[in-house]
């Protein structure tokens, strides 16, 4: 079991890494990117302002309290 | 053709930074414990990232295309944004810069001190650290050589431009017998975590269904704006680091 758990937990660092929130962010950002082009809005805006969003958030955890 | 170019380049400069840590790791064991058994780990850990790529890469390749956009491009930006989190956070002084001079400092005073096995024995302790350190640096490579080439039906190139920036750090490592400290990692890592977030971008919407204005040529745009902004979050961050503010504290 503890290595089933080990083995689970590399592949979690390894593609989530640091700042799970930042996986979240992508998958909300595809999802909404696909949810407006399904119904033929215009939606190439949505990754690249769901990037700027993401690293903002995931940057300024990472620096808060850091100097 | 612009297609190619990026996956040539990505992989190559993935791959090359990469290698030059790894070689770090397998200079500093041959270095004070002989080149047997780090050569070994090498060899083996090759083999098994070879049959992953061999497996994997046709595996993917069974997707529906769009289907297989859409889970590269979530994976690419993942995957992406944590390298060019982590180069943001170096070059704005927030995260220390990777020293190769010192992490074989630091490899080689570990090989020093644990004991070691009789001559005529196999160096399990080379063996294993030189199989885990190329196998770990190598699975990003490989994940970079699946992804880019089986999303553009191009696996041969991107495992050639691969093993292309392994030899070359290889062959130098090789002739200088030292870790390659003057490699610029840190900046090609920023470049690369910005191709990967943009290819990212590009594959993950039209994945989703979107259709990017100018059609391919988007991929241009969306790395100039992700390269734009990262740049303005180092220079942000720059400031406030000094001002020992967290970012966007002052925005």
């Amino acid at each position: 079991m503890n290595n089933v758990r080990a083995f689970g937990a590399f592949w979690w660092n390894f593609i989530v890494g640091d700042d799970w929130r930042v996986a979240l962010g992508v998958c909300v950002g595809l999802g909404i990117a696909g949810f407006l082009a399904d119904r033929g809005i215009a939606a190439w805006w949505v990754l690249p302002v769901t990037v700027a969003l993401v690293l903002t958030i995931s940057l300024r955890r990472a620096t808060r309290g850091v100097s | 053709m612009s297609h190619d170019l990026f996956l040539f380049l990505t992989t190559f400069l993935a791959s090359g930074v990469e290698a030059v840590e790894a070689l770090t790791i397998v200079l500093a064991l041959g270095v004070v414990r002989g080149w047997r058994a780090p050569l070994i780990g090498v060899g083996i850990a090759a083999l098994v990232l070879g049959v992953i790529v061999a497996v994997l890469g046709p595996a993917l390749r069974l997707l529906p295309i769009d289907t297989l956009r859409l889970f590269v491009g979530a994976l690419l930006l993942i995957f992406g944004l944590q390298w060019l989190r982590k180069a943001i956070l170096r070059a704005s002084g927030y995260t220390a810069l990777h020293d190769e001079g010192a992490a074989f400092a630091a490899e080689r005073e570990q090989a020093s001190e644990t004991r070691r096995a009789a001559p005529t024995k196999m160096d399990w302790y080379s063996f294993t650290v030189a199989f885990k350190g190329v196998l770990l640096e190598g699975l990003e490579v490989v994940f970079i050589v699946v992804t880019f080439g089986a999303t553009e039906g191009r696996i041969p190139l991107a495992a050639a431009a691969a093993l292309a920036a392994i030899a070359l750090v290889v062959v130098v490592g090789m002739a200088v017998r030292a870790p390659l400290e003057r490699v610029p990692e840190n900046t090609i890592k920023f470049a690369v975590g910005l191709l990967l977030t943009s290819f990212g971008v590009f594959w993950g919407g039209e994945g989703a269904g979107v259709s990017w204005p100018g059609s391919d040529l988007a991929i241009l745009a969306i790395l100039a704006f992700l390269a734009l902004l990262s740049f303005a979050f180092v220079r942000q961050l720059r400031r406030q680091r000094l001002a020992g503010l967290p970012v966007g504290a002052s925005a």
